[in-house]
């Protein structure tokens, strides 16, 4: 399988992320918008939280599938995969 | 609730990619196996995750956090006894077979090693199941939704009527599931599954951490909840000392060895994910990586439960406050319905009178189901409201497309190809699986509508599975660790121990209960003190009757030649060639240190 998961699953996060970040971003000033957090800019921080991870996590698929342009995978039966 | 357009964003950004990742999935669907099989090509975290997050639907999610309001911690027993020990089971003792054997799904190691009846009586009752599993998730789904009033908003906005909210919301979870699952098979509803794994911690994860903030800590949970709710093994040497009203025995036999191993060790729900990795030592590895994060899982499910009840009760309030002389009243105004609850857990009102529905002994009956839900619009402002109810949405989801992914490889693999139409091109069988998935969608849709006009089909259904699951597991012990069994024992004993399942339920009865779902429904020959006590029991029943009758069955009919139970059976088998020359590299070290892990949290839960 030629699709490694971890590239549309970090992209998915890190736009959740920048949702959450821009939208707790431009709302810090709203104090009765937060009374339900505990006065904690949840959105804000746990945006950041999502960010950071989407975008690891898209670095790493990244990263696997330019190691895996450079060699072929070997199946265990020794057959190499065709096409993709 | 209101929503706001970032919470409609972050929702409808879900739903692009999970279909995205089908449509991106579609042109590597060459042949049957890319779509039943996923290609048996996916790296074991993929798989480990997926693992998990098939059992991770509606029922796990809301179940585990109404269970956790309503026992306590010894909630995670379904953990710790429940699934860690069988996971680990699975994963090192049985997987070389269901992997090695080169079965497609798990009736299909049933023929291979029994024979054909026996196949045929676990794909019929499997593929019912998963199809009415997935309605039932879907009727739960579109009762949460409705309650939650997620899309009053939008039908208000758009001028429809609000009694078109259940049928939208079963219409719209029916479509997107179909469309990635018709797209791109296994691989996509794994993929899937993943990605919902992530999204509950992204969604829960807040949630518990605001909820503990809230309620002082570890130390102020510990202050607000009755003692017995933050010990997951005080009092349970006896029935009458712990919340839940089991003992020792029926922890440990009925729940960990019968129902755990049961479900983890013989769902093709689950197992499809471990047999879709891309080799022996990766799909050994799936159910223990799965272990790890699930050791975890009791903070992220069932702490919020725990939490809601902590919580103090609200309460219509009046404040006054004097602001430039001007006398500012505010009125707070909390419904009955909440009042008359505990903590975040409403209480149930019966829709005639209007009034608290109370238990035998006058206490106001609570409507568990909501703990987590509650939580979630208690502590989330607009913006991860809308990432939590995705979360939600997304377990509800995900839980359908488990089913419906075991249930086409069943129904194309296991009954159409083997009883209606042998020997077809594998495009035929690929395209017999993609309708499969249609016709299931429908079935399942046809079984919530059912859920809504007749009100204990849901318990019954779940009932009659509990009959069909209890015994299972001893078929495959004995199958796979016991040479000398035999196809007609093995089909006697499934018959025998969902018999026995059944008299057992029909001859016992929690007490407070009335006679007829929930037991008793022949003579009432003994009074269990809970309705697990006697789930836990009836399984230890139903599985001893069918080690016993198989055995003896066996015993009288003639055995298998040994030369065609290699690959299927223990002792016939070579042990797997070890691909890695260290030793701690092995599924059994990763396995051991598992199993230190669940000890050591068993222990601090104590």
């Amino acid at each position: 399988m030629s699709l490694d998961l971890r590239i549309p699953m970090g992209l998915m996060f890190t736009f959740t992320g920048l949702i959450l970040t821009v939208f707790g971003f431009a709302t810090k000033d709203n104090v009765a918008l937060y009374a339900k957090s505990l006065g904690i800019n949840a959105n804000l921080w746990w945006g950041l939280v999502l960010l950071a991870f989407g975008l690891s996590m898209f670095l790493l698929g990244r990263r696997g599938q330019q190691r895996l342009a450079k060699e072929p995978p070997v199946l265990e039966d020794g057959e190499v995969r065709r096409g993709h | 609730m209101k929503l706001t357009s970032v919470d409609w964003l972050i929702m409808l950004l879900y739903f692009v990619f999970v279909l995205g990742i089908g449509f991106a999935l579609k042109r590597y669907m060459k042949t049957s196996k890319d779509f039943f099989q996923a290609g048996r090509a996916l790296p074991a975290w993929i798989c480990g995750l997926a693992f998990i997050s098939a059992n991770l639907g509606a029922q796990e999610v809301i179940g585990m956090g109404a269970s956790g309001a309503k026992y306590g911690l010894e909630t995670a027993h379904f953990y710790g006894i429940g699934a860690i020990p069988a996971m680990i089971f699975v994963g090192i003792f049985m997987m070389p077979f269901y992997y090695g054997s080169k079965a497609r799904s798990v009736p299909e190691f049933l023929r291979l090693r029994f024979d054909e009846k026996t196949r045929a009586l676990n794909a019929c009752s499997f593929a019912v199941m998963t199809v009415f599993s997935s309605g039932i998730s879907m009727y739960a789904m579109a009762r949460l939704i409705q309650a939650l009033h997620v899309f009053d908003g939008l039908f208000s906005a758009l001028g429809w009527a609000p009694g078109g909210i259940f049928t939208f919301s079963i219409v719209l979870s029916a479509v997107i599931v179909l469309l990635y699952i018709f797209l791109g098979g296994l691989t996509s509803a794994i993929y899937n599954e993943v990605l919902q794994f992530f999204l509950i911690i992204a969604g829960f994860l807040p949630l518990v951490l605001l909820g503990l903030k809230n309620i002082g800590g570890w130390a102020g949970l510990k202050a607000s909840v009755p003692v017995a709710y933050m010990h997951e093994w005080k009092g349970v040497m006896h029935s009458n000392t712990n919340p839940m009203g089991i003992e020792i025995i029926g922890i440990g036999m009925g729940l960990g060895f019968v129902l755990g191993s049961g479900y983890w060790c013989t769902d093709f729900l689950v197992i499809q994910t471990a047999m879709a990795s891309k080799n022996m030592e990766s799909a050994r590895r799936v159910p223990l990586i799965a272990a790890i994060p699930k050791m975890f899982f009791p903070f992220l499910v069932i702490l919020p439960g725990l939490l809601a009840i902590g919580l103090p009760t609200p309460h219509t309030t009046t404040t006054v406050h004097t602001e430039n002389g001007v006398i500012y009243r505010e009125t707070n105004v909390v419904s009955k319905q909440v009042e008359e609850g505990r903590g975040l857990v409403p209480a149930k009102i019966n829709p005639v009178t209007g009034q608290a529905m109370l238990d035998a002994s006058g206490q106001p009956l609570l409507d568990y189901d909501m703990a987590t839900p509650n939580m979630l619009l208690h502590y989330f402002p607009t913006g991860i409201l809308g990432l939590g109810l995705t979360a939600l949405l997304a377990s509800f989801m995900s839980g359908m497309a488990g089913n419906v992914t075991a249930f086409n490889t069943v129904f194309t693999y296991d009954l159409y190809q083997s009883y209606i139409h042998k020997g077809g091109s594998d495009q035929h069988y690929m395209a017999v699986g993609r309708w499969a998935t249609v016709g299931g969608i429908l079935l399942s849709i046809a079984t919530a509508y059912a859920a809504i006009n007749f009100n204990n089909i849901m318990d019954t259904l779940q009932l009659v599975f509990s009959f069909v699951n209890a015994p299972l597991f001893a078929t495959f012990l004995l199958g796979m660790f016991w040479k000398r069994a035999t196809g007609h024992g093995a089909f006697a004993g499934l018959i025998s121990g969902t018999a026995a399942a059944m008299l057992h339920h029909g001859l016992t009865l929690p007490i407070e209960a009335h006679t007829g779902v929930h037991g008793g429904w022949i003579t009432v020959v003994h009074h269990y003190p809970s309705d697990m006590a006697q789930n836990f029991w009836g399984a230890i029943f139903a599985f001893s009757t069918n080690f016993i009758v198989t055995v003896i069955v066996s015993l009288f009919t003639k055995p298998h030649p040994e030369s065609e139970l290699v690959g299927l059976v223990h002792s016939l088998t070579p042990k797997p060639p070890r691909a890695h020359d260290r030793w701690w590299k092995s599924p059994e070290a990763l396995a051991v240190a598992i199993l230190l892990c669940a000890v050591g949290l068993n222990i601090f839960f104590a």
